[in-house]
Formats: C-alpha cells, structure tokens, sequence
C-alpha cells in the first residue's frame, strides 16, 4: 500500500449534546481520490474543519507526512501543505480572477504570473483573468475556487461539495480535471453526487453521526449493507 | 509606471504651490499637509485593511509628545525628535494592536477608544510634566532648519513628511503586504485558509498605521510650536476617519484630498458662521447619500480604475 499523507486519530468535535465528530480515525493515502460521504448532518464538514484547522480539535490527534499538525492554526497548515476549498464560494469578489489566484500563490513560489496564468488555465479560466471575480457566473466562481486552492501547490487539496450547484455538463468537465491532479495532489472529496463519487474515487469513507462507518473501494461500499441502511433508513441506521 | 509619475506629478505640484503661494496659505497648506500624513497612516488601517480604530488620537498624541518631551526637557533638537515621535506612534500601535487586535468589527472599534481615552486621561494625570490641557509652547520652528525663514523650514519640513509618507503608503498597498491587506478587508476566512495569518497582517497594518500617526503628531507639534492633551480627545480620533471617508478611503491620494476638502470647508464655514461643525457635518452626510466612496473613490467607480 502507499505511504499515509494524512492521518487522524481519535478525532472529537462535540457542540454540546451533539457529537458532530467522535473518535475518529482516518488515513489518507499518498496521491489517492478519497471522498467523504454521509447522510446530512454526519459531521463531513465539521471533520474536514478539523483537518484544515478551522474547527479547533477537541480530542484525538491530526498528523501530515507524519509532523503532529494538531496544535498548528489553520493559516500555518495551509503552509505545510493543506488546502481547502469552500463549500459555499468564497473568493474575493470585488478583486479581479488573476489577483485572487496572485494572492494564492505562495510567496517563495518564485515569478507570480506563471504561477497565477498556470492555475487559470488548468480551470479554463485563463482567458478571464481581468474580469472581477464577483461578475462570473457562479460555475466560473466554483472554478476560480479551485484554482486559488491549486495555485497553493498543496499536497492535500481538500475539496467540500465542489459540484454544488454546477450543471451537468460542467459536472464531468470538473470530474476530468480532479482526476489530473493525482497522483501529485492527494484529493479528499466531500461530494453528494454518488455517481461522481463511485466514478472518481479510489477509497470512500462513510460517515454517520460523527464516526467511521465503513471505508473502502467504491464497490466495498455500494455493498456494505450498513451503509444502505444508513443511506436509505431502516432499523439498521437506527442501531 | 504611470502610477509612481502620476504621485510624483502631485507632489511636484504641492511643492510648487508651498512655494509662491503667499504666507498665510503656505502655512495652512502645510498644515493641511502634515495632517494629510496622519489621515494617509489612518487610511492603511481603515481604508485598505478594513480596521475601523476609534483609537489613533493616542497615536498621534504618542507622536506629539514623543517629540515635545525630549524637545522640552532634555533640549533635543526638533529633527531627531520627529523620528522619536514617529517611533512612539509605532510602538504604542504595536502595544493597542497586541492587545485590540484580539478583536474585531464594533468590539474593536470600543477597545481601541478606550485606549485612546485610557491615554488621554494619562496626560492629565501627569500634567505638571505634560502641560495637560494648557500643553506645552514649543521652541519657534526657526531652530527647525538654520539658516531658512521659520515659513520656509515649515513649508520644507511639512512637504518632506508628507512626501515621504505618500510614496511609502503607495510602495506598501503595491506590495505584496498592501495586497494580503486587501485581502483581509475584504474576506478574512478566505485569507485565513490561504495560509495568512490575519493577526499578524492586521498588526502590520496597524503598527505601520501608527507610525504614520507618530510622524504627524510630531510633526505638527514642532511646526506649530504646541503639545498639548487635546491632541488625545476622541476628536482627533475621528478627524482622521472624516478626512479618509471624504477624500476615498482605499485610495493613495484620498486622504490629501479629504484633509483639505474638510479644511477649507471649515475654513469657509467659519467666515459665515460660527457653527462650522453644523456645516461639516451636512457635507458628511451629503456625502455618504451621495458619494459613499469619497471623492476619489468615486471617481475611481466612474472609469478611472487605475488610480490606486
């Protein structure tokens, strides 16, 4: 098997009375497509806000290329390689496409405009590069997402529902471009689309009221019968 | 290219305007330009971080009597004491901003005017050395630059601060500081998951922001032969923010513009009548009706996108 790239332990988030994360653990494998899925309301988002940094751990342990990142704040782990992109867009709308992405490239990336033209056109977005990022329609916004996240060079992109709200056609197009970023970028994909999702990932892992409750290949998965309880309801889910 | 010729243009301009206009306009036209540096340093933190302090009248006072105590008693002379000045503006900025800069938006906004009032109160309390609200009478600004009338060394000394305090702000905003600025005024969770620490980029902006606000506390102090508490009132806090919000808050030149707008309203206003505040305060809210950019903000809305 390849070497772990990311790896959590015991991970605890709790609001509450609600345990959003409990005592998870987790591996993401070099240069792997590994999505996270789960009924609404399983703690994907609140998990990879752990990852990330931008939910602080409660409990349990978070390690990149094997360095404890736990105690680090979200700005010093994008720096050490982890990026992520918003679930709901966020990017800067009254700033222009290029200087979104200029403000992604890291700073000790040397010349700023291969590196910026480099991402745009990876997106297909480089013949935009002087428009005002507020004025793209909302599928170019979703674009320019992930290419800020790219232009980031991370090794660990992670990626919160980024086909919401796309059509279907600009669906497979995202599709083909995920898949060219491995095995170089290891991707963790928070996705609702089962098909993308059986269709790009490599390993999936389910989640359900903030735990593990299966993981492996797409096919494991579509047959593992907890997750179909889960999924679809029944006595099961409820046990 | 075109941005630096268009600064050095205005410069050049300001500089020629010192010098034939007669005495009485050189000297407002100097004192305009001093406070300018003060609105340009409020301008980093307001208009293109999006820190809305109610606090710099304790960094401006920082920089008045950073330069008017050693000046006062220990006899240092007036050119050095500027740097001091400055150097207080930027240190006590670093302090507030340590402390302040654990918040944010309204939170902020009352933390830093509490300061602000904290160091006021200060300055009355230690009034037999500060003057507190008499102040103290500075040494005439002729001892300024030898040899120069005491118009001409003020006209020389109030264009060098802002001279240099303009092409700072411009050499900041177009680095790659000035553009993490922006950035956080204008998404901060964004900025954060780009790998910027937002504390620390707020406390740059800040610190550089109280820099500016010590060179023209001091600055004014030495020019105008007076250091006094007042300069620590809420006042001078909000003076600042006025100019900036009139001239384009975001915009390199704004704060020149709106320093002399308000100036020259006041001015005009108090030949008519003795409620000039009454005056200023409908051209505030002719403006944010109108014109909530400032004046050159707008401008720069209507085409003229370039103008940084």
């Amino acid at each position: 098997m390849d070497s772990v790239i990311l790896s959590a332990r015991g991970l605890t988030r709790h609001f509450g009375g609600l345990r959003a994360v409990d005592g998870v653990d987790f591996d993401l494998y070099t240069g792997e497509i590994h999505a996270l899925i789960g009924p609404n309301g399983a703690g994907k988002t609140t998990f990879v806000g752990l990852l990330s940094g931008r939910v602080p751990v409660q409990a349990g342990s978070i390690t990149l290329g094997g360095e404890d990142i736990t105690a680090l704040p979200a700005h010093a782990r994008v720096r050490k390689g982890i990026a992520y992109t918003f679930q709901i867009t966020s990017v800067y709308p009254r700033l222009s496409v290029y200087d979104n992405v200029a403000l992604a490239v890291p700073p000790e990336s040397g010349e700023l405009r291969p590196a910026v033209m480099a991402a745009l056109s990876r997106v297909g977005l480089a013949d935009r590069a002087d428009q005002i990022a507020g004025t793209l329609s909302y599928g170019h916004q979703r674009l320019l997402e992930l290419g800020m996240g790219l232009a980031l060079r991370p090794r660990v992109l992670i990626l919160d529902e980024p086909t919401q709200g796309l059509a279907s056609g600009e669906v497979a197009g995202f599709a083909a471009l995920v898949r060219s970023l491995v095995p170089e970028t290891t991707v963790l994909l928070i996705e609702h689309n089962m098909e993308l999702v059986m269709d790009l990932a490599q390993r999936i892992t389910v989640l359900n009221f903030g735990q593990v409750l299966a993981t492996g290949t797409p096919a494991e998965i579509r047959a593992n019968t907890a997750v179909q309880a889960a999924y679809l309801g029944g006595d099961d889910a409820a046990a | 290219m075109k941005v630096w010729v268009a600064h050095l243009a205005v410069l050049a301009v300001l500089g020629v305007l010192l010098a034939v206009l007669p005495a009485y306009h050189a000297t407002n036209l100097a004192r305009i330009l001093t406070l300018a540096v003060f609105a340009t340093g409020y301008n980093l933190a307001f208009g293109y971080t999006g820190l809305l302090s109610l606090g710099h009248a304790l960094f401006f006072a920082a920089g008045v009597y950073g330069a008017a105590l050693p000046v006062t008693y220990w006899g240092l002379s007036p050119l050095p004491a500027i740097g001091l000045g400055c150097l207080a503006g930027g240190g006590l900025a670093a302090l507030v901003g340590l402390l302040a800069l654990r918040t944010a938006g309204v939170s902020f906004m009352i933390v830093t005017l509490m300061f602000a009032q904290a160091g006021y109160l200060t300055l009355l309390y230690f009034g037999q050395i500060t003057g507190g609200d008499e102040g103290l009478v500075m040494p005439d600004a002729t001892a300024l630059i030898p040899g120069l009338s005491p118009d001409t060394a003020r006209a020389v000394i109030a264009f060098t601060l802002f001279a240099v305090a303009l092409l700072l702000s411009l050499a900041v905003i177009r680095s790659r500081l000035g553009r993490v600025m922006v950035a956080m005024r204008e998404n901060e969770e964004r900025s954060r998951m780009l790998g910027y620490n937002p504390f620390t980029v707020k406390l740059s902006a800040l610190v550089l922001s109280g820099l500016f606000a010590g060179a023209a506390g001091a600055g004014y102090a030495l020019l105008f032969g007076y250091a006094g508490a007042s300069f620590a009132t809420i006042q001078y806090s909000i003076l600042p923010m006025l100019w900036v919000l009139m001239g384009g808050a975001g915009t390199t030149l704004g704060p020149l513009l709106g320093t002399a707008a308000m100036f020259y309203l006041v001015d005009g206003a108090a030949r008519i009548t003795t409620a000039t505040l009454l005056v200023v305060g409908v051209a505030l809210v002719l403006l944010i009706l109108f014109a909530p950019k400032g004046i050159l903000g707008t401008i720069r809305e209507r085409g003229a996108r370039w103008i940084p």
